[in-house]
């Protein structure tokens, strides 16, 4: 079979070759490989990262991101802004304007019609679209003309780059999917394993979660691209044989998420064939602090609410010194090496809403004695643990199932006794920690202990949802069946006035000046928020593939038309 | 003439003949020699090696065989040969103490079930409907249940440590009931129970004097075949959170912990990993040669 794909692509290529224009399709073939095999093309169908992306070969949205979280144009002349008219003044509609010429990779003309479509196709009540957020709050989509489509949203938008922006919000050719639309959509087979599409690549050849096989698009619209005449993309595995078929082996060019321990990177990094790039989202792995009391003894409805305040962390400087007593960098070495950085930051990008705050980054074992000390925490009774007024400093330290958070746990676990804190660890199976489920106690939600660790990121490049996670209203309470994202119980009248203030705002110098001060007020200002390490992505690529730039705001491969053959 | 070629032998206690017995059997012996070995191992080896299990040391991480660490130490520099013997302390209890419960409940149940008519009927449907149980949620509900006010009462290892007891106890008794019960129902039929009866042994006496020494040897069986099973399940529970805390190692803790770094620090899979199949085979030797020792047919043969 192996065999096969790989005579079948040589042959492609040998076709190929000599019919491709000036410099398309010189350079072979691209073989890819996918730790989770792709089931769609269709991006509106799946919400899998892996369909996504490698749909993003084929299908391509009006404008995406940047590997620094910018928004670029693709399928459009310019990006719309409020200086050259494109956002109108109310913030409540945006115009893109579409490259003339511009055809699908049948030939046939791309128009506004076609983005109409698709916004009518995901917006379909019966159709049950995967990315149906990034249609919120959009009013009507309409098509001025031929080359030009209008967004209009219900409210003012401050980040209108929602709709057609990004791989999750990619153009479907009208005339193709005519009757795929509603309760259709998952049945039209044929459309979704291969969309027409006005990116670099069509497919020739799906199996689904098995391996799709591509052709350089006749009508990209760089005539000097895609460099490959064709590409394989191949799914199946794990992310360790991902790295070792493209680190390794060499069987591979580009193996997407391979996440894998810090040891092994620097095994397979020896060995020569390929490198891991790396690239920083948003992905922070934190520890948060409960606000409020989470003792057993409490009635069952009082547990974790504001009813009760914490006895131990609602003091500041109980929190700091757990923060304080953390070396990150120790944490990133052992958990993921080249994957993460320390950061002390909850918004760690984009660089636009990322605070300059760095004052966590040094472990401070004399300092947090003191100010233990200072908050009249002694052991006066000589066990080894502080007390106070007959009360032990003792936390429940809980987190979900998984090898690094373990390792994290021990660590953590030892510093903080070094400072004569008592920790007693519980671990929680993923699917019930993040299950959600208001009769459980022990998901992240309820919070049953009094600090806890897990990661959480924010979709796209926008911060504004994310940090108004934590206004007093969205504290998890029995009365809203422990649901919310307010996971702390923070509340600070001030935080939400702030917050009020940055929805109304659209200057994106002030709604990064917010940010900052929102995120600082989260961390480095209240220690509700103890982040430790910020978890990129990693991917690998062989020696021999150039061009490759990881992104992490867009598709993974945002830029495969770019990649070529080193010789 | 019969008596003066037979010397008669001074009485004495019939677990003398078991122990001769057993003694025949090699493979019992070299169990048992293993056992033992492993158990002072977990029992005197703290003393002897007083290294903190839990104490990590980042600057001696995954470091080989060395005089420090005789058995190496692990990704956060914690030493081996502590975390196997606190893991086998734990997963050892673990694994008696669960059998001790199950197979008592199970030979309680198949006695019950095969001596008494009247009893065998919702008996053996509980038994049914355990086997029907599906036990991962079933543990899950426990777990979520009784976790906290357990380790609010005996400390969070303590608690912990009971529930998995009862949880794997409670739901690995009923292959014991069963074979119990189907010996149990053949043995009753037999002439020397009849006689019994017929001199009018109660039904207590019957069950106590009679029966069960007779279906000893396949209880024996189960019990140490459970021994294996408790290990293996609470490695599972350990596993998916539902077991230990994570700064109480267990075997099955220390091999799932290994198994992300299995082609670069293979041994750190193999050593708890030969510690469970050595205590489970020789237990099982054990078994062996206890079931031979104990049925009253092959011994003195």
């Amino acid at each position: 079979m192996k065999l096969k794909t790989a005579l079948l692509g040589a042959a492609a290529s040998l076709i190929l070759a000599p019919a491709a224009f000036a410099e398309r399709g010189t350079d072979g073939e691209v073989r890819i490989l996918y730790a989770q095999a792709v089931s769609t093309m269709n991006a509106y169908l799946s919400s899998g990262t892996k369909d996504v992306e490698v749909g993003s070969l084929v299908l391509e949205p009006l404008a995406g991101f940047n590997e620094k979280g910018e928004v670029i144009p693709r399928l459009v002349t310019e990006i719309p802004s409020l200086e050259n008219g494109g956002i109108s003044e109310d913030l409540k509609s945006i115009t893109w304007k579409i490259i003339p010429g511009l055809k699908w990779s049948d030939g046939t003309p791309f128009t506004a019609h076609d983005a109409v479509f698709t916004a009518n196709y995901c917006m379909d009540p019966a159709g049950g679209c995967a990315q149906l957020a990034r249609y919120e709050g959009v009013d009507k989509v309409e098509a001025l003309d031929d080359l030009t489509v209008k967004v209009s949203f219900h409210e003012p938008k401050p980040n209108p780059f929602m709709a057609f922006v990004g791989a999750t919000s990619p153009i479907l050719q009208a005339a193709q999917f005519a009757n795929c639309t509603g309760a259709n959509a998952s049945t039209c087979t044929e459309e979704n394993f291969k969309p027409i599409g006005t990116g670099p690549f069509r497919v020739t050849e799906f199996r689904t979660n098995d391996t799709v096989m591509l052709e350089a698009n006749p009508n990209y619209r760089d005539p000097a691209k895609p460099a490959f005449a064709t590409a394989l993309v191949k799914g199946g595995g794990d992310a360790t044989a991902a790295a070792r078929a493209v680190m390794e082996t060499g069987e591979f060019d580009y193996a997407w998420n391979t996440q894998i321990s810090p040891e092994l990177q620097e095994e397979l990094a020896g060995a020569g064939k390929g490198q891991f790039v790396n690239a920083f989202g948003t992905l922070v792995e934190r520890i948060e602090m409960n606000m409020t009391d989470p003792s057993p003894n409490l009635p069952e409805g009082e547990r974790s609410t504001a009813a009760h305040p914490h006895p131990i962390l609602s003091d500041i400087r109980v929190r700091k010194a757990l923060s304080m007593a953390i070396d990150r960098q120790i944490l990133v070495d052992i958990g993921y090496g080249e994957a993460g950085r320390p950061t002390c930051n909850l918004v760690p990008a984009p660089e636009l809403y990322a605070s300059d705050n760095t004052d966590c980054l040094t472990q401070d074992m004399e300092g947090a004695k003191a100010l233990l000390a200072e908050a009249g925490w002694t052991d006066t009774d000589g066990d080894g643990i502080l007390d106070k007024d007959g009360e032990k400093l003792s936390l429940v330290y809980q987190t979900s199932v998984n090898a690094i958070r373990q390792d994290f746990q021990a660590i953590i676990k030892q510093w903080w006794n070094e400072l004569g804190v008592e920790v007693e660890l519980k671990t929680v199976d993923p699917s019930v920690f993040f299950g959600g489920d208001a009769g459980s106690p022990d998901t992240f939600q309820k919070f049953y202990a009094d600090v806890e660790m897990y990661a959480n990121n924010f979709d796209g490049t926008d911060p504004e949802p994310y940090l108004a996670q934590y206004t007093c209203d969205k504290a998890p309470k029995p009365e809203s069946q422990w649901q919310g994202e307010n996971i702390n119980r923070f509340c600070d009248p001030e935080y939400d006035a702030l917050i009020k203030q940055l929805t109304a705002t659209g200057d994106m110098e002030e709604r990064s000046a917010l940010a900052k001060r929102l995120n600082d007020m989260l961390t480095k200002d209240s220690y509700v928020i103890v982040p430790i390490v910020d978890r990129g992505r990693l991917s690998a690529h062989s020696n021999t593939l150039g061009g490759v730039v990881l992104n992490t705001w867009d598709s993974e491969i945002w830029n495969a038309s770019d990649w070529f053959r080193i010789k | 003439m019969t008596e003066t070629t037979t010397a008669i032998r001074p009485p004495r206690n019939q677990w003398w003949d078991v122990w001769d017995q057993f003694k025949t059997h090699k493979g019992a012996l070299v169990g048992l020699t293993i056992f033992i070995t492993i158990l002072l191992g977990i029992t005197i080896g703290p003393w002897l090696w007083d290294m903190a299990p839990t104490y990590v040391d980042l600057r001696a991480r995954n470091k080989g065989f060395s005089m420090a660490h005789p058995l190496g130490t692990d990704q956060l520099g914690r030493d081996l040969l502590a975390r196997m013997m606190a893991g086998g302390k734990v997963s050892l209890s673990v694994g008696l103490t669960a059998m001790a419960l199950a197979v008592s409940l199970g030979t309680t149940i198949g006695v019950l079930a095969g001596y008494f008519k009247k009893l065998e009927s919702p008996l053996m449907r509980l038994t049914d409907l355990f086997l029907a149980l599906p036990l991962l949620p079933l543990l899950l509900l426990m777990v979520t249940l009784f976790r906290e006010p357990l380790s609010q009462r005996f400390g969070p290892e303590g608690g912990i440590f009971l529930l998995i007891v009862t949880a794997i106890g409670a739901t690995s008794w009923m292959q014991t009931a069963r074979i119990v019960r189907g010996e149990v129902l053949a043995i009753k039929e037999r002439e020397f129970v009849l006689a019994a009866r017929s001199i009018g042994t109660p039904a207590r006496r019957m069950v106590l004097r009679h029966i069960l020494p007779n279906v000893m040897s396949p209880i024996m069986v189960s019990a140490t075949l459970g021994i294996a099973t408790a290990i293996i399940t609470e490695s599972a529970l350990s596993f998916l959170g539902l077991g230990f805390p994570p700064d109480f190692p267990t075997w099955g803790r220390l091999l799932f912990d290994a198994v992300d770094q299995i082609q670069l620090y293979p041994m750190r899979v193999v050593l708890p990993g030969i510690a469970i199949s050595l205590t489970v085979l020789s237990v099982n030797y054990i078994g062996d040669g206890l079931r031979d020792a104990l049925d009253p047919r092959i011994r003195g043969r």
